[in-house]
C-alpha cells in the first residue's frame, strides 16, 4: 500500500483526476495549496508598490493505493500533470502502514 | 393629466406673450418670457390679465417641480457616492482584516453628521452673512422647509437644498478614512470627525458658498474663488486633513516592508463605478437647478473622468510596462476630484485636459512622491484628493470661460480662457486658505482626540485587525 502526493498546476487538475479515474482509481483527496519550488513568483505593483508574491497557488492530489496500481497511477500522472515548464510540481511516494475504513472497520487494501 | 394640462398652459403663455423674443432665442423662454406677465399690458381685458396671471403661476409651477426632481436625484446620487461608492471602494484596498472597519466608518458618518446637521451644521454652513462661518439662526432647522431660500435656490424648497449639501458634508470627512485606514480607533474617529466637521468643513463651506464668504465667487466675496462643486471645500480640506492625520498617526504596523496588498480589487472596481456615476449628481446637481448649466457640468464631469483615467493608464503603461485596473479606476476618481471645482464654468475640451493632467499628476503624488517623503496615507486620500483637489482649482481659474457660465456678470472675463488670467490668483487665495485651515485645525483635533479617546489602536490590535478588535466581527465567514 502506498501513498502518491501530487503536487500541480492548477490547470492541470482535472486531466489528472480524468487520467486517474480512467486507470481504475476510486477516491482521492484534493487540496489547495500554496508554495514554490525552483518556479520564482512574479510581481504584482498596486498604485506604485511593488509586492513580489513568491507562494503560488498549486492543487495537492494524494491518494493510497494498492502496490499493484502504482506505477500506472504514476505514468498517468506524469503524462497528464506535464506542461514541460518549471512550475509542474512534484510527485512523492511513501509507504502506507495499515488503512481503516471508519464505517465498517475494515483494515488493509480492501479498506481503500 | 394634471402635468399635462401644466405644460399646455405654460406653451399657450408662452406663445402669447413671448412671440416677438421666441422668435430670436428659443432656449431661454422661461426665464426671459415670465417676468413680463407680471407687468401684463393694461389694454388687456382684466379676465385675459386673471387667466395670464393664474397662467405665469402654473409656469413656475412647472420649473419647481423640474428642479426640485433632479435636485432631489442628485442628493440621492451624492448619498450614494459615500454609501456604497466609496465605502466599496475603501474596503477593497485595505486588507481582509479591516474591510468592515473602513465600511463602518463611511456609514457611521452618513448618520453622525446627519444629526449635526440637523442641530447646527446646515446653519453654521448657510445661515447668516459673515465672512468666515454661518450663524446659528437656522439651528434644529428652524425656519427649513418648503418655501425656497431665494440666497441660494431660488426654484427649489429650502429642504431639499439643506439635505443636498448635507450630502457633501458626509461624503467629505469620509474621504479622510483613506488616510487613517487600518490603524485608527473608532471611538476616535467618532470623535475627530465630529470635530473637523464643526472647525474645518463648515467655516470653509461658508467662506466659498455662504452668502457674504470671504470667498465666495457670486455673492461678493473678497477673493472670488471658482468652486462650482467642492473641490477646496470638499477635496482639498479632506486631502489635506488626510496627509496631516497620517503624519500624526505615523505608519502602520510593518509599513512598508511588510506587503499590504489591497484584498479585492472587484469591490474597489464597483466602487469606483459607482463614484463615477454618483458624481454627476455631485457637479451637474451643483447647477441647483435643471438647467443648461447643469447638462454643461454634467459633461465636463464625465470627460474629466475618461481623461484621467486614460492619464493615469497610460503613465503607468509606460513606467512599469502594464496599465492596472487599479491605476484605471484610481484616474478616473482623481479626474473627477479634479474637474469639480470647473464644473460648472468649463468647456468638454478644456475638461479633457484638466482630467488629463489630474490623471497623470496624480499618479506621480502615490506612486513617486509619496515614497519620496515616506508617509503611510494608506489608500492615497491626500495623493488623489488633496493633490487632485489643488490641482483642479488652479486649472479652473485658467479654463473657466463667461460663455459656460458668467458668474461675474454679462460681458465679464470669467477665466484665464476669457483673457482673466488673474483669477488662478483669486484660486490661490481660496486653495491657500483651504491648505491652511486644514492644516491648523487638523492638527488641534487631533491633539485633542489623543488625549481624550486615543487615536491608534494597539500593535495586537492592528495586528489582529480592526474588524474584530473595534467591531467584534469579521467581514468574511466563508465557512459558516
Amino acid at each position: 500500500m502506498m501513498k502518491i502526493e501530487a503536487i500541480i498546476q492548477p490547470s492541470r487538475f482535472e486531466s489528472v483526476k480524468d487520467s486517474l479515474l480512467e486507470i481504475g482509481v476510486e477516491g482521492m483527496t484534493v487540496t489547495e495549496v500554496r508554495g514554490h519550488g525552483r518556479q520564482k513568483g512574479h510581481t504584482e505593483v498596486y498604485r506604485g508598490r511593488e509586492y513580489t508574491v513568491d507562494l503560488l497557488p498549486k492543487v495537492k492530489l494524494e491518494v493510497v493505493l494498492p502496490d499493484q496500481l502504482v506505477n500506472r497511477a504514476v505514468d498517468a500522472i506524469l503524462k497528464s500533470a506535464k506542461t514541460g515548464k518549471i512550475g509542474d510540481g512534484k510527485i512523492f511516494l511513501s509507504r502506507v502502514e495499515d488503512a481503516i475504513r471508519i464505517r465498517n472497520e475494515e483494515r488493509g487494501e480492501s479498506a481503500l | 393629466m394634471k402635468r399635462m394640462g401644466i405644460v399646455w398652459c405654460s406653451l399657450l403663455t408662452l406663445m402669447l406673450l413671448a412671440g416677438p423674443l421666441l422668435a430670436q432665442q428659443a432656449p431661454a423662454t422661461s426665464s426671459t418670457a415670465t417676468p413680463s406677465a407680471s407687468t401684463s399690458s393694461p389694454e388687456l381685458p382684466p379676465a385675459v390679465a386673471e387667466k395670464l396671471n393664474q397662467l405665469e403661476g402654473k409656469v413656475t409651477a412647472a420649473q419647481y417641480s423640474a428642479d426640485n426632481a433632479w435636485m432631489l436625484v442628485s442628493a440621492a446620487l451624492v448619498l450614494m457616492m459615500t454609501g456604497p461608492g466609496l465605502a466599496l471602494f475603501y474596503g477593497g484596498l485595505v486588507r481582509q482584516k479591516n474591510v468592515l472597519a473602513i465600511m463602518m466608518q463611511s456609514f457611521l458618518l452618513m448618520a453622525l453628521i446627519t444629526v449635526l446637521w440637523a442641530l447646527v451644521g446646515y446653519s453654521l454652513c448657510f445661515g447668516g452673512s459673515g465672512p468666515f462661518i454661518g450663524d446659528f439662526h437656522m439651528a434644529l432647522l428652524r425656519g427649513v422647509g418648503a418655501v425656497p431660500n431665494a440666497d441660494y435656490a431660488a426654484t427649489i424648497p429650502q429642504s431639499t437644498f439643506m439635505v443636498y449639501q448635507l450630502m457633501f458634508a458626509i461624503i467629505t470627512p469620509a474621504l479622510i478614512t483613506g488616510a487613517t485606514a487600518e490603524r485608527m480607533k473608532f471611538s476616535g474617529t467618532v470623535l475627530f470627525m465630529t470635530l473637523w466637521f464643526l472647525v474645518v468643513y463648515a467655516p470653509m463651506a461658508h467662506m466659498v458658498w455662504g452668502k457674504g464668504g470671504f470667498l465666495n465667487a457670486s455673492a461678493g466675496g473678497r477673493f472670488p474663488t471658482l468652486d462650482f462643486a467642492g473641490g477646496t471645500v470638499v477635496h482639498v480640506t479632506s486631502g489635506v486633513s488626510a496627509l496631516v492625520c497620517a503624519l500624526y498617526l505615523g505608519k502602520r504596523a510593518g509599513y512598508p516592508k511588510q506587503p499590504m496588498p489591497p484584498h479585492s480589487l472587484v469591490l474597489s472596481f464597483v466602487g469606483a463605478c459607482l463614484l463615477w456615476v454618483g458624481w454627476f449628481g455631485f457637479n451637474a446637481g451643483s447647477a441647483l437647478a435643471s438647467n443648461g448649466l447643469a447638462s454643461s457640468a454634467f459633461v465636463a464631469t464625465h470627460f474629466g473622468a475618461a481623461a484621467a483615467a486614460i492619464g493615469w493608464c497610460l503613465a503607468e503603461w509606460i513606467k512599469n510596462g502594464k496599465p492596472s485596473a487599479l491605476g484605471a479606476i484610481s484616474g478616473a476618481v482623481a479626474g473627477l476630484v479634479a474637474i469639480t471645482p470647473a464644473a460648472g464654468f468649463v468647456a468638454p475640451f478644456p475638461a479633457l485636459a484638466i482630467g488629463f493632467i489630474a490623471g497623470i499628476f496624480c499618479f506621480w503624488m502615490v506612486t513617486k512622491f509619496k515614497s519620496i517623503f515616506g508617509y503611510d496615507d494608506a489608500l492615497d486620500a491626500f495623493g488623489v484628493h488633496g493633490a487632485g483637489g489643488t490641482i483642479g482649482a488652479l486649472l479652473t481659474g485658467a479654463c473657466a470661460q463667461m460663455v459656460i457660465n458668467p458668474i461675474f456678470g454679462d460681458g465679464k472675463a470669467v477665466g484665464g480662457l476669457d483673457g482673466h488670467w488673474g483669477q488662478i490668483g483669486n484660486q490661490f487665495v481660496g486653495v491657500l486658505i483651504a491648505w491652511a485651515l486644514a492644516t491648523a485645525g487638523t492638527i488641534v483635533i487631533l491633539k485633542v482626540v489623543d488625549v481624550t479617546t486615543g487615536l491608534r489602536v494597539t500593535e495586537e490590535q492592528e495586528v489582529e485587525g480592526l474588524d474584530i478588535t473595534q467591531h467584534g466581527e469579521e467581514g468574511y465567514n466563508l465557512e459558516s
